[in-house]
């Protein structure tokens, strides 16, 4: 039995019939992550000390057959834009590369109080701005299937830990693909919830109307798991849903029922890569050998998500990243004596190509004489976007597109073209624009051994939907 | 040539809540230097703010109070500016969709006794920054490399958060006077309304005005400046004198004013840029998309029901227009009005003792327990005024509660206590907060009306005068005062002076 | 829509970013093309369509006015990059301008 192949739910059952120790098996994980770590460059930090004395209380709470939480013992790992209170949370940025919060996020409450192992904060792309994890100041992480190739982006460093087993779990965050594209091109599962489910306190934001934070895990079933733990409302978070949290893993036992499936036409034809068309249209007739009724739609405000999705994010987080100015916390330029020179200097030294390029793309399509041709343009696209899927959710359960046009690329083959990189968010950044939740699912390799990922959509608060769908072609994908 | 002024104000008002807008701080005056932050307030990075539910129903208060109108619709945007007192990089307050437009603070002008209405544009609410302290004296330098500046910026970030309301006038105000009658209006309905303390020295209520000048009789206006850190009272109206007159010199000397933003100096009593080079502000205002909408239903505001919760994704239940309405206190005009019709006294009484809501329940309760209105309301206006004024005390901080003075009273009445003895006893209460009871016991003040202890002291005097009393039967009545200086004199000022003039006249008679 | 330098000069100015001549050129280039890209919702009619700020119908989202426990001030100055006393510290403001 080897502990880093197992499933979350697979691994609580161990532990819980004391099979495992919880010590003896994070101990196991945190030898694992010391060791692979150095090539595969997933964690930031560990957080050796505070998980193993977690994993002792578990073990305290097995011995007294205590009741256990839901997680109970089971290795997660954090993306370090998620903050951990006393611990180090950089968002992959120089400019927070000594910032410790005093405060918990939500979801690190809601993981603790699930008995949860929290082992260590994941890489990303710096403010989980881009597609590779090329744009964190700590270095890429590398994808496990090649280490010459990208794991994605921006929780490239959660997908590679759960890719690689170095964590059971892993959360993520989700502005316009960043928790799937990474699952789809490190063959691991990934859910983007329904924006207002998961509480974004706690989490850094990039894009505030798009965040999301999702779990990473090796199946739907984890996801399920996962999921039920880190949603709810929490009134500490204004766009946080009124909805309380759910068992999801309990309504898969009952998960076989016909879907009606939408395929859009847009998202087949020219762009994607022969290899993951084939493996989506392979999918796609799985689902109508389960009696799926599977119909063509169209949904024609597609082809404008990207600029819509590039406006709204650059226009937030030019916004949301202004109050990393070297005043309060974070990085301080070492030669100002001026206030606006500390302001410039300290931004310009803190920030790496990708963010400053986006805060100057938000502050430019927000400031005078431009606000209604971009910003105020693009609010009313998103209206558009968003009435595509209500439209299509009317006549159909679920749509089905690949998560990613390529699978895995090779590290430095994009960084030098953002546009290029930028277009390859094409079929995520939707779901974010319209609120609505999707999980990218593993539905085979390409002929060089990279994984493809199938992407589910479903109407808001319709996850259950999703994993039950998810689940099936699972489990009949598996052959 | 004879000029106007065309003045315009914004005036900004802390909420008296307990705490912030956007998160559970204390907003307590005067506490520690950053003492008083939380991650929301101080900008950490993952926080996000939370409407506070007072905020808003103070807010619409004030709206109801003044005749404004409600928005079935109102959103929160963000303002960009960098500066080191805001951590977020943005403040949080509402740009195109504000909480209500309109309504309207009636002044009265005292020359003329002309009532004018000052109108509204809007009102809105928003979070206030932190505060800096600017410092010439020391130098600056950055710990980490020894570059040197002369000067150096301290930032507490206490205030940040706390809950304002920005208050928006159109440009109806013509004199500095009237924007100073304006603004004690306005400082009188946000105090009768308890929502505001008014106290402009700490910065709860703060005023920015637009300044422009023409001649009297055209009707082009003239190009405007913005004048701030008017800190209090007093600031506005000289603030505004020199702005005027600065305008006029320039204009009378041929020159052009320059659209730009001063600052009065209250020290130097004069106005200086703001800064030096003209650069236009671009503040990027877009909608906060970490707050949602605030609905108020049409129903609501007109009078029926209650906010409707939504019914999909369940919000939790919201401010009732029609409930704030109902809890409005009675405003400063109407009280004065039913003061003069309810407790018969001069519209100039009723006018002094509503200035004030705690001054004017102060009266009320006063009146409740002694019902000799016009008698109480000279003792507020008199005593209580003088006492205030020179303790540099406000009615709430008084140690004479309404109750006591009214049982002061009542002892002048029965004739316990000369009216002179009453006021030396109300100094008295003044200073220590005891009761008259206990002052008058401590004193021995009780006032002599036993007449046979009087009739012994007069008959004395009467023997130890033999001179006096021949002249007085002479007719000479003016010595009648002499005798009766002689009595008081002999019972320390205790004797009821109508016992002794009724004995006196007697003995003397016989 | 072509960008300029000036633009890209004034933008990272309202935007507190100290760029290189190098960057500035290469940002002049890269978001001339980008904008350019944006340019293609202009093509779209929005007359009258509501924009979308918010995905979720939620309104009137509001708390208890309740005070909570505040940070210890040395908790508040923890991450501070330079202090004096209980105080922030930055070099004097000079002015204040957006």
């Amino acid at each position: 039995m080897k502990l880093a192949e197992l499933k979350g739910w697979e691994l609580r059952e161990l532990i819980k019939k004391g099979e495992t120790g919880c010590k003896e098996a994070v101990a196991s994980f945190l030898d694992e992550i010391k060791k692979k770590n150095k090539s595969l460059n997933s964690f930031l930090t560990l957080t050796e000390e505070s998980a193993l004395k977690s994993a002792e209380i578990v073990d305290k709470k097995v011995s007294q057959k205590q009741k256990l939480g839901a997680l109970a013992g089971i290795p997660i790992a954090v993306k370090d834009n998620i903050c951990l209170r006393g611990v180090k949370t950089t968002c992959g940025s120089h400019i927070l590369d000594n910032f410790v919060p005093p405060y918990n996020a939500t979801v690190v409450e809601k993981l603790k109080k699930e008995d949860a192992i929290i082992i260590g904060k994941t890489n990303l792309d710096e403010f989980a701005m881009g597609s590779s994890t090329e744009n964190s100041y700590f270095g890429p992480s590398k994808n496990p299937h090649d280490l010459k190739k990208v794991p994605g982006g921006s929780s490239g460093g959660s997908a590679v830990a759960v890719a690689s087993g170095l964590a059971t779990m892993a959360l993520g965050s989700d502005t316009g693909g960043s928790i799937r594209q990474p699952a789809a091109l490190c063959g691991v599962v990934g859910l983007k919830p329904t924006y207002g489910t998961v509480s974004r306190y706690g989490l850094v934001a990039f894009a505030s109307s798009l965040d999301q934070i999702g779990p990473l895990t090796k199946d739907v079933k984890d996801s399920a798991l996962l999921f039920g733990v880190i949603s709810g409302h929490d009134p500490n978070d204004s766009t946080s849903l009124k909805i309380s949290s759910k068992d999801y893993l309990k309504t898969l036992d009952s998960y076989k029922t016909k879907f009606k499936v939408a395929v859009p036409k847009e998202a087949f034809g020219a762009g994607n890569e022969k290899d993951v068309e084939e493996a989506v249209k392979k999918a796609i007739k799985l689902m109508e050998k389960l009696n799926w009724s599977v119909s063509e739609v169209s949904l024609p405000y597609m082809e404008y998500a990207i600029a819509t999705y590039y406006i709204i994010a650059t226009a937030e987080a030019s916004s949301n990243l202004a109050r990393y100015d070297g005043v309060k916390y974070g990085y301080r330029s070492k030669d100002s004596s001026q206030l606006l020179e500390l302001y410039q200097n300290t931004r310009g030294e803190g920030f790496g190509n990708e963010v400053k390029r986006r805060i100057m793309l938000g502050t430019y399509v927000l400031s005078a004489g431009y606000y209604e041709a971009y910003y105020g343009k693009g609010q009313k696209v998103r209206t558009f976007i968003k009435q595509d899927f209500d439209n299509v959710f009317k006549d159909f359960d679920i749509v089905i597109m690949p998560t990613s046009p390529t699978v895995a690329f090779g590290l430095g083959e994009k960084i030098e073209d953002p546009l290029t990189m930028y277009l390859s968010d094409i079929f995520t950044v939707s779901a974010n624009l319209a609120g609505i939740p999707a999980i990218s699912i593993p539905c085979g390799k390409s002929k060089a051994g990279l994984p493809i990922g199938l992407q589910i959509l479903a109407k808001p608060l319709a996850e259950e939907t999703i994993f039950k769908a998810a689940y099936m072609l699972e489990q009949n994908l598996k052959t | 040539m004879k000029y106007e002024s065309i003045i315009g104000l914004e005036v900004h008002a802390q909420l008296l809540t307990d705490s912030k807008i956007f998160c559970g701080c204390s907003v307590s005056y005067g506490a520690d230097p950053n003492s008083q932050t939380c991650p929301v307030c101080l900008g950490l990075p993952g926080v996000l703010p939370v409407l506070n539910k007072k905020a808003v129903e103070y807010a619409v208060k004030m709206v109801l109070a003044v005749g404004g109108t409600v928005a079935p619709h109102s959103i929160f945007a963000r303002k960009n500016y960098f500066y080191p007192d805001l951590p977020k990089g943005y403040q949080i307050s509402q740009y195109d969709q504000p909480l209500s437009t309109g309504g309207s603070v009636e002044i009265e002008i005292p020359e003329s006794k002309a009532k004018k209405k000052i109108h509204l544009t809007r009102i809105h609410l928003e979070e206030d920054a932190g505060k800096s302290l600017h410092s010439e004296d020391n130098s600056y330098t950055n710990t980490s490399s020894n570059v040197k500046q002369k000067g150096e910026t301290l930032v507490d970030m206490n205030r940040c958060g706390v809950p304002l309301i920005e208050i928006v006038t159109q440009p109806d105000m013509r004199s500095p006077k009237e924007a100073t009658l304006f603004l004690n209006k306005l400082k009188q309905i946000l105090e009768y309304l308890e929502i505001c303390s008014g106290n402009m020295e700490e910065g709860s209520l703060r005023c920015d005005a637009n300044v422009s000048v023409r001649p009297i009789a055209q009707t082009k206006l003239g190009t405007k400046t913005e004048v701030k850190n008017m800190n209090s009272f007093k600031a506005v109206e000289k603030a505004l004198n020199f702005e005027m007159e600065r305008q006029i010199g320039i204009i009378e000397s041929g020159g052009r004013i320059i659209q730009e933003t001063l600052l009065w100096d209250a020290e130097k009593e004069l106005i200086a840029p703001m800064r030096s080079k003209e650069e236009s502000h671009d503040y990027r205002y877009f909608p906060e998309p970490d707050l949602v909408v605030l609905k108020f239903h049409p129903q609501t505001i007109s009078g029926i029901g209650g906010i409707r919760s939504e019914e999909k994704f369940g919000t939790p239940t919201i401010t009732i227009v029609e409930k704030i309405k109902q809890s409005l206190p009675e405003l400063p005009e109407a009280r004065k009005t039913r003061f003069i019709k309810q407790y018969q006294i001069p519209e100039y009484d009723a006018e002094l003792l509503t200035t004030e809501k705690k001054l004017a329940d102060y009266y009320e309760e006063c009146v409740k327990n002694y019902p000799n209105s016009k008698a109480v309301s000279n003792w507020v206006m008199g005593e209580v005024l003088r006492e205030l004024k020179e303790r540099k005390i406000s009615v709430s901080e008084f140690k004479v509660p309404p109750k006591e003075l009214a049982s002061l009273l009542k002892q002048v009445d029965s004739g316990t206590l000369s009216g002179k003895m009453a006021k030396d006893v109300f100094v008295e209460m003044a200073e220590t907060g005891l009761s008259s009871e206990k002052i008058i016991q401590e004193k021995g003040l009780v006032q002599v009306t036993d007449t046979k202890e009087i009739e012994s002291v007069i008959e004395s005097v009467l023997r130890e005068n033999p001179g006096e009393v021949e002249k007085y039967r002479s007719g000479k009545e003016r010595v009648f005062g002499f005798f009766v200086g002689e009595v008081m004199k002999k019972t320390k000022g205790k004797a009821n002076p109508s016992v002794v003039n009724q004995i006196l006249k007697e003995k003397l008679s016989s | 829509m072509a960008i300029t330098i000036q633009d890209v000069e004034h933008i990272a100015k309202l935007a507190r970013l100290r760029l290189t001549e190098e960057e500035k050129l290469r940002f002049q280039k890269e978001l001339g093309k980008i904008i350019e890209y944006f340019d293609q919702l202009k093509k779209l009619n929005t007359d009258g369509v509501p924009p979308t700020t918010h995905v979720v119908p939620l309104e009137n989202v509001l708390r208890e006015d309740a005070v909570k426990p505040c940070l210890s001030v040395e908790e508040a100055l923890a991450n501070a990059p330079d202090r004096k006393g209980n105080y922030f510290r930055v070099p004097k403001v000079v002015e204040k301008e957006g």
